[in-house]
């Protein structure tokens, strides 16, 4: 006889027997898969948030991407990849903290910091433990010799900068320049090095003291006498993303007509929320970002990443590198994986394909003009320009 | 110069709104809200919901912020602050609980929003351009919605009955109970009040500064110095304060831009100076 008893106890002999059967009989490729730590130590809260984010997500969205397809061959092992993080907060005390756990964790390969000071404040830990790690910071310093372990994540403005004035001078007749900067390390070296780029193209420099506080709300007091000088173009000296809106608002809001710039990746939402059509014209630095050059392996990274997260980060088109970067330069040399002295001399000769371009673009590291050595991802440098809620390709350019 | 000083007293009128709230939790409850700045990011939130991703009127936004933010204000008082003071007998407790609430509502916010600067469409287009002073007309309505908000707060503390129950309060909370006015319903209305304000002035500044889940730290930062320069716990110091910090910062900016940027610390050299001289600000403590 059937009672209710009975009934639940099949039940229940149901459910554990499905999932004895699912956990024993479907030994699935993952589980037997090796795992590969990759770190990320940066900022993911307070106001530079944005930055560290879009690369936490973007190593996130092509690691779980990969796992689903199996995991990553490296040598004679499959793994799949994880991705351990830390939020340093912009404190380069945090970013020491952070470097020393990934240390501790085994981990070899780290990316991150975002800032200057961070960025720095890591070496020591880096180099003494064996760690390869991928800052989007500029300072000279962390790239060139005696320091090896530091790879520039991304296009620095001192690359970027004089061939957007190159180009804004020869195309748009600018012929003075002003430049405005948040009061902190990043934003300030980068501000001295685009006046220092911008006297060398002949470029009349009317403005290059005026700063202010990274958590200024209102930029109108700021602006009011620089936009009084009514230079050609004005340069948003490494502007966040937060900020930048803002800025482009308040300077055409007191009827500033010339062009707009920065060297610094920006997200075409926050610029149409932020300036709406004010923000027509302004012109940034982003990678594989424009339909025109990207892949549909990149339009498929965009669609993941928003399922993943709800809204896509367009300073993802950077950010989406670095992970790439570091599997394919191991599968190069699977010997790398715990040996980051083979990493090193695989990245003289590497060259793989770029899944994130059309054609036939390559994945390699540069550097060796500005640094002496090759410690920079080649990063497509496109120079953007916003229009209605979109970027358009103005050009595109390399670095060697 | 008229730009200059244009763009000072309309910095000043956000301002003096924006520390209006943190004064009066003080002066009710001897309470450094450091949350008041994640207060105002949420109210800033609330309203680019609304209005932004809904479309509903702006108005309703501005609504739903200062409810919003009362409630939670109100919560607050009743769980978690008039416990920690009923219990401890240390001024630190309730410091400790506000940065933690801060850093609570800041990862909250970081969850439920993003880390994206968010902003919505402009309330009013065009911009005003006459005998020397460009100011877009949206900043026009918010510092005049900010100074009737000032105007109305004020009138509502000098002649309301709510109003004075919380001014007994505030200058004395031993005689205010000895008289019959209770403690607990009108602090909880004095916190649900500052709350409300920081949700208020945050809905009505997203229209033109826009919001971002980090920037509550330094609004908290910046309320503080104003609330310093006017005397905590003093509605007058507060609305001064705002105008002092805001023509401060439109002159120094100006007068000062080819030393770089020093005007924070022009104003913060002013301020060790001004408070050695005059501890409790223009106005001190108690208000009344």
């Amino acid at each position: 006889m059937i009672n209710r008893r009975s009934t639940l106890k099949s039940m229940v002999l149901g459910a554990v027997s499905t999932l004895a059967i699912a956990a024993v009989g479907i030994p699935s490729a993952q589980a037997e898969n090796k795992e590969l730590k990759i770190g990320f130590v940066g900022v993911t809260s307070g106001p530079a948030a944005a930055w560290g984010t879009s690369n936490v997500r973007s190593m996130q969205t092509r690691a779980a991407w990969l796992n689903e397809k199996g995991g990553v061959k490296i040598g004679d092992d499959t793994y799949n990849i994880n991705i351990v993080t830390f939020d340093d907060q912009k404190d380069p005390k945090r970013a020491i903290a952070g470097m020393e756990k990934m240390a501790q964790e085994g981990i070899h390969y780290v990316v991150g910091p975002n800032v200057d000071d961070g960025a720095a404040a890591v070496r020591p830990v880096a180099e003494a433990n064996g760690i390869i790690y991928f800052p989007y910071a500029f300072p000279k310093a962390l790239y060139q010799k005696p320091a090896s372990n530091a790879v520039l994540g991304m296009i620095a403005n001192y690359q970027s900068g004089p061939a957007i004035y190159k180009y804004l001078k020869e195309n748009k007749g600018v012929k003075t320049i002003a430049f405005v900067a948040a009061n902190e390390s990043d934003p300030l070296s980068q501000r001295d090095s685009g006046v220092e780029a911008a006297k060398a193209l002949g470029l009349d420099v009317v403005a290059q003291n005026d700063t202010y506080q990274n958590d200024t709300r209102d930029f109108t007091p700021v602006l009011t006498p620089i936009v009084a000088l009514k230079p050609d173009l004005l340069v948003l000296s490494g502007v966040a993303p937060a900020n930048a809106p803002l800025l482009i608002r308040a300077a055409r809001e007191l009827g500033f007509e010339g062009l707009i710039s920065t060297e610094t990746a920006q997200d075409a939402k926050v610029l149409e929320e932020g300036a709406g059509e004010y923000a027509n014209g302004f012109i940034s630095v982003g990678g594989a970002s424009t339909p025109e050059i990207a892949s549909d392996e990149m339009k498929e990274f965009v669609a993941r990443y928003t399922k993943m997260f709800g809204e896509y980060n367009d300073e993802s088109n950077t950010k989406v590198y670095a992970l790439e970067y570091i599997i394919d330069t191991l599968k190069a040399n699977p010997a790398a994986i715990n040996n980051v002295d083979e990493f090193k001399k695989t990245m003289d000769t590497f060259s793989a394909p770029n899944p994130f371009l059309k054609g036939d673009a390559k994945l390699s590291y540069v550097g060796a003009t500005s640094f002496g050595q090759k410690r920079q991802l080649a990063v497509p440098m496109v120079v953007n320009e916003y229009k209605d809620g979109a970027f358009q390709t103005l050009f595109v350019g390399s670095v060697d | 110069m008229e730009q200059v000083i244009a763009n000072g007293l309309y910095l000043g009128a956000q301002y003096a709104l924006i520390a209006l709230g943190l004064t009066l939790i003080f002066a009710l409850m001897n309470v450094l809200n450091f949350a008041h700045g994640q207060m105002y990011v949420l109210g800033g939130f609330i309203t680019y919901t609304v209005y932004g991703q809904l479309g509903l009127p702006f108005v309703m936004a501005l609504l739903a912020s200062g409810i919003t933010l009362a409630i939670i204000g109100a919560l607050m008082e009743k769980f978690l602050f008039r416990t920690v003071i009923r219990r401890s007998l240390r001024e630190e407790s309730t410091m400790l609980l506000a940065a933690a609430t801060a850093f609570f509502f800041d990862a909250v916010i970081l969850l439920l929003f993003g880390e994206k600067q968010r902003g919505v469409p402009k309330i009013v287009k065009g911009v005003f351009n006459e005998g020397g002073i460009i100011m877009p007309y949206d900043r026009l309505v918010v510092g005049a919605l900010a100074l009737i908000f000032i105007a109305a707060f004020v009138l509502y503390m000098q002649y309301s009955r709510v109003g004075r129950a919380m001014r007994a309060l505030a200058q004395d909370r031993v005689a205010a109970q000895l008289m019959g006015v209770k403690v607990d319903r009108y602090s909880m209305i004095g916190f649900a009040m500052g709350a409300m304000l920081a949700g208020i002035v945050g809905g009505l500044l997203v229209t033109i500064t826009g919001v971002n889940s980090g920037i509550g730290g330094p609004i908290s930062i910046k309320a503080f110095l104003m609330v310093m320069i006017g005397g905590a716990g003093v509605v007058g110091g507060a609305i001064a304060g705002g105008f002092i910090l805001g023509m401060m910062e439109s002159i120094g900016l100006t007068v000062l831009r080819q030393y770089g940027d020093v005007t924070y610390l022009a104003i913060f050299a002013a301020l060790m100076v001004f408070l050695s001289i005059r501890p409790n600000g223009l106005m001190g403590k108690p208000w009344g």
